[in-house]
Formats: structure tokens, sequence, C-alpha cells
């Protein structure tokens, strides 16, 4: 039989216990999510392919054509699209995450659950999409018969960084967000500028060398070059001080947004 | 401790008023706080205390609950039966004191929580299934049985907002009703749909409660406490108050409010002050004690600074079970033709026809557009029906019973077989 105490302050034991047994709701609130998106839309889950298109043709006349950045010797589209891929993802799943709490307010004060399987599902459904874009991209690849070299490998360390980056920034703002709706305005304030100071329309070594350190403090920076790196090839110097930076980042990232989550979790119900 | 279902001992929680300024605890606030902190910290250290009001919405409640009780929570709004509930259901957590649950519990504190507008009837089953904890396994085994207990099966597949609202709350209960807990606590969840739902909700709740489950059920309505429970538990400000066996806690909260003050209540944004709400019998005394058959005579003390239009005033006359009999301007239209300054304002209930039981009088006062409430729905009196029913031609073997009757009882004559006929009333003066 199955017995739970509940005590001022800790319930720590049962955490683990509970969200295993609630663990069908990450499906089921992701799957959730995913039906009501493209309700009455008429376009439907084609969005998931229009939006990374526009974007694409966009940043490729804008930063290859006008700007006429280096590509390195690859299709100026490609290169921009493996940038984008974990960056929509990114900007995609943090926004999503970070709305996730509020936007269940009325789960959250009505019923128990593990209140961290709300926005983990929400990035969950990111990721589809981003599957979604990645069909795109393998599709384009064969259409410029291009094909990845063996360190394409490597390329689910940087799906799991990224997915790691994704939901240490998500926690945090979803649980900053319960009590401080500034996070609103805040969230497509960081989607916006992060566009431009990541690597997404341009390569990382475009960035002087003296500041390349600095720059890459931005954890996007190594998931993007590592993105490239696998499914492109490293023409140019790898960056792997930018890739160290991005492990340790989302380390940082995940462990603190878990344990402030974990803190504030016990008065999501009180302050919504 | 084997049998014990639920282990509640000083259990409190501690909400912080004051300490939120304007609606939202703003992030500025904050910030500004961190800026400004090492001057203000010298500067306003007490007054910051000040500020801050600590309110606790419960405070040393302990009970026990034993496997397979019905139990009833009862209490004012405000008493802390919520807040009891939702550290239950693990909503939120206590500021001290502990709880130990033993065995499987669900909660219920609303009807067709997660529910989606967009999704259907059937995708909605499975997510609603699916957060009030149910395993996907569970809610495919069952899904025939919830589609027949809604009574929807033909618009499974339509999203729920074209649903009215009886289906809504048809499926969203089926749902509920098939979690299988060992522990079930319920919130006022039968406050909606019709008269015919209701009535198969507390069926459900009966047959729940009558397979040994422990239920824990927090309602206004008295009868159907009485009917489920039976134990009641009542908080009282967010302490434990009383309790016991259902029917007599019920009794004793009836009881206490003829001993509270009378009501009063200011409205700030119409300038209007309800100073007080007294009842008095056909002599003009006031009183809280009545006979059947007095006339009951309902006296509104007012102090209007502004002038209020045409105000609609209803009352309504409530036994233990529910409503007994109203007036109510919005049906009969005598509105005055305004409130300004200070006065009176009566309604009499003649004859009233009830049974010696205890009762409360609720008041309402609306502006003129209906649609702003000036003074909300609320008790503003309380008083007891008392007397020997005998004097009134009663003849019963049983006539205690009539303390768990339909209280209202209008004039009625039976005919029987044999040609003899019987004149019942609850008046003084027909016999």
């Amino acid at each position: 039989m199955p017995q739970v105490i509940i005590e001022a302050g800790h319930t720590e034991k049962q955490y683990w216990r509970d969200l295993w047994r609630y663990r069908e709701l990450f499906y089921f609130l992701a799957w959730r999510d995913l039906l009501v998106r493209y309700k009455q839309t008429f376009v439907g889950v084609g969005w998931s392919i229009i939006r990374p298109l526009l974007t694409m043709i966009v940043l490729t006349v804008v930063f290859g054509k006008l700007g006429k950045m280096p590509s390195g010797g690859r299709p100026y589209p490609l290169l921009v699209l493996c940038g984008m891929l974990p960056w929509q993802f990114f900007s995609g799943a943090m926004a999503e995450s970070g709305n996730s709490l509020v936007a269940n307010s009325n789960l959250i004060s009505k019923v128990y659950f593990p209140r961290i399987i709300v926005p983990v599902s929400s990035v969950i459904t990111s990721f589809v999409d981003f599957l979604i874009s990645a069909v795109f991209l393998a599709v384009l690849m064969i259409w410029y018969r291009f094909s990845p070299p063996a360190a394409v490998l490597f390329l689910p360390l940087f799906v799991i960084l990224m997915f790691g980056v994704s939901l240490g920034v998500g926690l945090w703002i979803a649980a900053l967000m319960v009590k401080y709706r500034d996070f609103r305005f805040i969230v497509p304030f960081i989607v916006q500028f992060g566009l431009y100071i990541s690597p997404v329309g341009f390569q990382s070594s475009v960035v002087p060398q003296q500041y390349r350190l600095m720059y890459a403090l931005n954890p996007m920076v190594g998931i993007i070059d590592g993105f490239r790196l696998c499914l492109l090839g490293g023409q140019d110097s790898i960056n792997w001080g930018g890739i160290a930076f991005a492990i340790a980042d989302v380390i940082v990232l995940l462990v603190s947004g878990f344990w402030y989550f974990r803190k504030t979790e016990q008065t999501f119900a009180d302050v919504i | 401790m084997s049998d014990a279902a639920i282990t509640i001992e000083n259990l409190g929680k501690r909400y912080t008023i004051g300490h939120q300024r304007g609606v939202d605890e703003g992030m500025r606030h904050v910030i500004e706080g961190a800026i400004r902190a090492p001057l203000a910290r010298l500067r306003s250290s007490r007054q910051k205390r000040l500020q801050d009001v600590d309110f606790w919405a419960l405070k040393n409640v302990s009970c026990q609950i034993k496997r397979g009780e019905v139990v009833g929570i009862i209490g004012r709004n405000g008493a802390g039966k919520s807040t009891l509930l939702k550290i239950l259901s693990r909503i939120t957590v206590p500021t001290e004191g502990r709880v130990h649950i033993n065995g499987r519990i669900a909660s219920l504190l609303e009807v067709g929580t997660g529910f989606h507008q967009e999704l259907t009837g059937r995708e909605n089953i499975f997510l609603n299934g699916a957060i009030l904890g149910m395993t996907r396994e569970e809610i495919v085994r069952k899904f025939d049985e919830i589609v027949e207990f809604s009574e929807i099966a033909e618009f499974l597949d339509t999203p729920v907002k074209r649903y009215s609202s009886g289906m809504y709350v048809r499926l969203a209960f089926a749902v509920a009703a098939h979690l299988d807990p060992e522990i079930l606590i319920i919130d006022e969840v039968l406050a909606v749909g019709d008269a015919s739902f209701q009535k198969k909700c507390l069926g459900k709740m009966g047959s729940f409660a009558q397979s040994g489950k422990t239920v824990l059920f927090v309602s206004h309505n008295m009868e159907a406490v009485r009917d489920l429970c039976q134990r009641a538990v009542w908080l009282k400000d967010g302490r434990l108050n009383q309790d016991g066996k259902s029917e007599d806690i019920i009794e004793s909260y009836f009881n206490s409010f003829s001993d509270t003050l009378s009501f009063s209540c200011t409205n700030p944004d119409y300038g209007l002050t309800i100073r007080k709400v007294l009842l008095r019998n056909d002599r003009g005394q006031e009183s809280s004690q009545f006979h059947p058959g007095d006339d009951l005579i309902v006296e509104i003390s007012y102090d209007a600074q502004k002038r209020i239009e045409r105000p609609i005033i209803a009352l309504g006359v409530l036994g233990t079970g529910g409503s007994c009999f109203t007036s109510n301007m919005l049906l009969d239209g005598h509105r005055p033709s305004f409130l300004e300054g200070a006065g009176v304002l009566t309604c009499t209930f003649r004859a009233i026809p009830l049974l010696p039981q205890n009762y409360t009088v609720k008041m309402r006062l609306q502006a003129a557009n209906v649609k702003d409430v000036i003074v909300p729905y609320q008790e503003v009196a309380s008083f007891s029906v008392v007397g020997d029913l005998s004097e009134y031609g009663y003849k019963g073997d049983f006539l205690t019973w009539a303390l768990r009757s339909t209280p209202v009882v209008i004039p009625y004559e039976w005919r029987l077989p044999d040609g003899t006929t019987a004149r019942v009333a609850l008046t003084r003066n027909t016999f």
C-alpha cells in the first residue's frame, strides 16, 4: 500500500517515485500540445517546414549574398539550416517551457503531479518540431548531393546538449515566471537578441580570434558549431573551447535550473 | 495505526498577506529592493515587518481518519476547508505539522481539470485521466464504461468547446468517477450540473463510500453531508472546532449561527453600509426563535452615503438541505426608487410553513443594472424554528423525525380510502 508523508519542508523521497508514477503524463501533455498546436490552421503541420524554410531563405540572402560571409566552400543554405535547427529548437523550447507553468495554472492549482513534467513536456513538444525540420535538412542535403562526414556519429551528443540547455533555461524561466510575469517580456527579447549573437546566419569563425572565448560563453555557439561540424564537416578550425564551454554551460544551467525549480516548486500553487 | 487512512498532526498553513504590493509582485520591486536594501534595511526593517501580515489559514489541526470512513468537512467560507484539501491533495505544502496518508489517494477539487477546449471528448478522456493519475492502460480498460456513464457517446469526436455545459460536466465527472483510489477527496464537485445529474453523482459517491473506501467530502450542502457521511469535522477560523457524528456536528454548526453577532458590511465603492439585519416576530420583538406559522420579519438597516438608484434586493431562507423560499425584487419588481441616507427596509414572510429545524437568511443587493453586485449573496441572519408539532394537529409516532424532514410544509389534505379527510397545515389557527 502506497504511503505518502506530507511534511513542512521536504518531500524529497517521494519525488522520484512520483515522477516515475506520472511518467506517462510527459507524453500526454506533449501529445496535447501537439494536437492543439495546429488545430484550426489551414496549412497545419506544414508550418514546421514553412517557418525554417522562409527564415533560411532570408538569412541566406542577408548573410550569404548581401553580407558575403564565408561558407568554407559549403552551400550557404545548408550552413544556415544547420545553425537554425538547434537555434529554433532552443528558442521555441525555452519560450514554450518558460511559459508552460503559467499557461497551465489551472492544473497547478487544482491537481497534484510533479510540476517538472510541465516544462519538460514543452521541451519534448519542441523536439518534435525539431525532428520535422531535421527531415527538411536531410532532404536539402540530398538535393545538394552533400553527404555528411564521419563526425555525424557525434551529432547525438550535440542534440543532448541542445536539449539540456533549453531545459535548463526553460526551468529557470518557468519557475521565475510564476512569480514574476516580467519574463513574458524578457523571453521574446532573448529570442530576438539571441539570433544575432549566436552564429545562426554565419559561422563562428567570422568572429575575431581574440573575442572567440568570450563569444563562446553563449552555449549556443558551441552547440551550433558542433552541429555544423557533425553535419557539414570541419573545413575550418574546430573551436574546441566553444564546445567545452557549451558542455560546462549546459551542466551549470541544468543543475541550477533544476535546483531553483525544486526550491520554488512547493509555492507555485500559492503564488500562481 | 494500521487502520488509519489519514493521520493529520498539528497541521498549519501560513500565508503572508500585505507582502504583495499592488496586484502582482512585480520584479521591479525586488530589484528596487535589492538596490535600496543596504539603506532600507537600516531604516524600514521595522516598518516592513508591520506591512507583512501573517495569516494562518490553518492552525494546529490534528485528526485521524480511519480506513473506510466517510467524513464531511464543514465550516464557513474562509474557515480553511479548501486549504486543508489542498494540503491533503499535495497541491500546496503545509507550513508546519505533518500528514501521513496510507493508500492510493485521488482528489477532485474541480470537475474537468485540464480539459482542453480544442480537443475532442475522446482525447479529453485520455488527457484528463492521465492528469488525475490514471495510466493509459487503465484508461483504455475503462474507456467504454466512462463513455456510457457520461451519456455523450455520439459526441465523442466533437471538440468539447462545442459541448453544452451539461455535457461537459457529465463527461468530466464520468472520468473522475472511474478513478479507483483507496482514498478520495472531493470538494463541492456536486455544485454543478442539473438536478438529475447531481443525483447520479451523489449515487456514485454513495456507492463509492459503501464499497469501503475512505472519502473526504467538503460541502456546504448539509443534507448531502448528512446523507453521505457518518462523521463530520467542523473547521472554524482555521482550527478544528468540533469533530464527531455528522448529525451532532451539523446541528451544533447551525446552532452556532444564532450566537453570532448581527451582520453588517460595507461596500465602499457604492458608499453603502448594511448596519444590521434583524429578525423580528409578529409582535415586533427581535428574535432568533420562531414557531411554525409565525410571521418572520427581516429588517435591514442601511446607510447609503451615495444615492443608489433602483437597487434589487433578494432574500432567501435556507434550511440544512438548501433553499426553502425566497423574496426577490428581480422577480416581483417592487424595487425602491432609490436608497439614500440611513433607513430601514423590511420584508415580512407571512406564516412561515417551516418545521422545527435551523435556518439561515441570505441576502443579496444588486445595482440597477443587475450585473453589479453591491452586497454579494451571503448569510445575514439565522434563526431556529421551535415548537411542539402536536400543537399543530400532528399526531405521528415519530415526531422527532421532523428534524430531518424536508422543512417546508404547505397546507395539504389527505383523503383516505374510508372516506375520511385530514387537513394539515403549519398554522396555529386552522384547527
